[in-house]
């Protein structure tokens, strides 16, 4: 059995406003292996961001226990969050600075890094001058540049426009297979989950359950699994067909 | 928008063409304008249509400007008010922000100093000019508080009101790389809001004129406010005109100063 890296056991959130309280998440368990990525899709507004949040120590559950083994946790949004007034590569170097991380040989990793993601020459440009898919790739980089060991994505690719969010998606993809980064992925996007992740959670409308469990598996692809390919494969509708008629029933 | 110069089409030349033509016509304009405005105003006097006595005429304002500048009288004037108003923005500007800031740093406090703050912003701050220059003194000292009094209250709520609007998202990010307050006021609170606090500091540099005019309404022996009254007292209109004229050359100067700051500070 392959090492655990977050474990969450009867989490359950209520959010209070002087209004009403909202129950956002009941009772959710469940375990992300080390290397795992992990999509969850759900309805809009049944608690997914919340479930991220409190993973990434941003928000207290109201109740249960939340075992992490790593607090080094990198966090990608749906928007970019690119700071408008640092150069592309002071953006990427941000999380660096706030760790006092800024060595020579950090440095050198995100130039490459930029260099490799198509992004070298773009380094002392301003984020409105580049494109949506460039700037989330930046965003990548910038998460990326602090190794965390788990990474949790907050429907990133969703204000993309179709096109550049099927090569972005392909390309983060990849590259988490490569670095075998545990992940946490979360989208209302199914073909998005199937072709990104190992295992993929469906939850309730909220206050959020966890509805059902798939794991996917490309019997095709043992090795070198891309999302792209996972897109054409023959296995793929399948998967579709039987998450979508999990999500249809909640609608 | 990175197109080079080279790979630039007929059409898209003329398009720039067309814009530095419109720039041109409206400079052209502003400046016919001006000219319009001092023409009729003297040919008025000359013609003696009004009253030089009340309305000064451009030629004595220039004679005047001249007569002043030889002896060098103008120029001690203007540099008592200048320093005043400078003092006085940096006073009101500076106050302004570090409140702002400590605001930020405790939700509360901002929470119960907002009432308060609202008042003393919808109150004419030259109403408190008599009693600030009771209180800090009827020379350089009470005009210089008095300017920064009048800019400093409107600097807390604007660049406040900028920390607070700050995308949530923004701080969010920072948090998950573990940054502690103070990192996310140096790295995004801060630096998200420049842009705001160079507008302030471009209203607080009109602002600081008003206090400092005031001020020196009030009690000082030298500075514009102080020609202005002076020239009004003994009746010499164009005294008074030409201090105005003065006041308006250097304000403007001040201003662009800011424009050229904010020009070299926001590059994005
Ligand atoms: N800070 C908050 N205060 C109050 N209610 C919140 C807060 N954050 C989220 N909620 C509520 O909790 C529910 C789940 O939100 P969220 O986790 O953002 O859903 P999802 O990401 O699945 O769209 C929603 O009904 C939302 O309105
Ligand atoms: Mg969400």
């Amino acid at each position: 059995m392959r090492d655990i890296s977050v474990e969450l056991k009867n989490i359950s959130k209520k959010f209070h406003t002087i209004q009403n309280e909202t129950m956002a998440i009941d009772d959710i368990s469940f375990k992300v292996y080390e290397g795992e990525i992990l999509a969850i899709v759900g309805p809009s507004g049944c608690g997914k961001s919340t479930i991220l949040s409190i993973i990434a120590g941003l928000v207290k559950p109201s109740g249960g226990i939340l075992n992490i083994k790593n607090k080094n946790i990198g966090f990608m949004f749906q928007k970019d969050q690119l700071y408008e007034w640092r150069t592309i590569f002071k953006n990427a170097v941000i999380g660096l600075e706030v760790q006092d991380k800024l060595t020579q040989n950090n440095i050198q990793k995100i130039e490459e890094m930029l260099e490799n993601y198509g992004l070298g020459s773009f380094k002392n440009h301003y984020p409105s001058q580049l494109s949506g898919g460039m700037r989330q790739r930046v965003a990548l980089i910038r998460t990326l540049a602090v190794e965390p060991e788990i990474l949790l994505l907050d429907e990133p690719f969703s204000a993309l426009d179709y096109q550049t969010r099927l090569t972005v998606g392909n390309e983060v993809g990849t590259i988490l297979r490569e670095r075998k980064i545990t992940t946490i992925l979360v989208t209302h996007d199914i073909p998005e989950a199937v072709s990104i992740s190992d295992r993929v959670l469906v939850l309730t409308e909220r206050p959020a359950r966890i509805k059902k469990e798939f794991n996917i598996v490309f019997n095709t692809m043992e090795t070198n699994r891309t999302p792209m390919k996972c897109r054409q494969s023959s296995e793929f509708g399948e998967y579709f067909k039987n998450i979508w008629e999990e999500m249809d029933v909640v609608e | 928008m990175l197109l080079s110069d080279k790979g630039m089409s007929e059409e898209h030349k003329m398009f720039l063409e067309g814009i530095k033509k419109e720039k041109r016509v409206i400079k052209i304009s502003q400046v016919i304008l001006l000219l319009v405005f001092f023409g009729v105003w003297q040919l008025a006097a000359n013609l003696k249509i009004i009253d030089t006595f009340l309305t000064s005429s451009p030629k004595q304002i220039f004679d005047l400007l001249l007569k002043l500048s030889e002896n060098g009288m103008i120029f001690k004037h203007l540099w008592v008010s200048t320093q005043e108003t400078i003092v006085g923005f940096l006073l009101g500007t500076t106050i302004g922000i570090i409140t702002a800031i400590l605001l930020w740093m405790s939700e509360r406090a901002a929470k119960i100093m907002e009432p308060y703050l609202i008042i003393l912003n919808s109150l004419p701050k030259t109403a408190l000019a008599p009693v600030i220059i009771l209180w800090a003194g009827a020379g350089f000292s009470g005009i210089v508080v008095t300017a920064a009094a009048v800019s400093v209250v409107i600097t807390i709520m604007t660049v406040y009101t900028g920390f607070k609007n700050v995308e949530e998202d923004k701080i969010i990010l920072l948090k998950t790389f573990g940054a502690t307050k103070l990192q996310i006021l140096q790295k995004v609170i801060i630096p998200a809001n420049i842009p705001i606090m160079i507008s302030a500091m471009k209203v607080n540099i009109g602002l600081s004129w008003v206090g400092v005019i005031v001020g020196e309404f009030l009690v000082s022996k030298a500075g514009i406010g102080y020609l202005i009254v002076y020239g009004g007292q003994v009746f010499k209109l164009d005294l008074v005109m030409t201090s105005v004229f003065i006041l308006a050359i250097t304000a403007g100067i001040m201003y662009f100063i800011a424009l050229w700051i904010e020009k070299k500070v926001i590059k994005y």
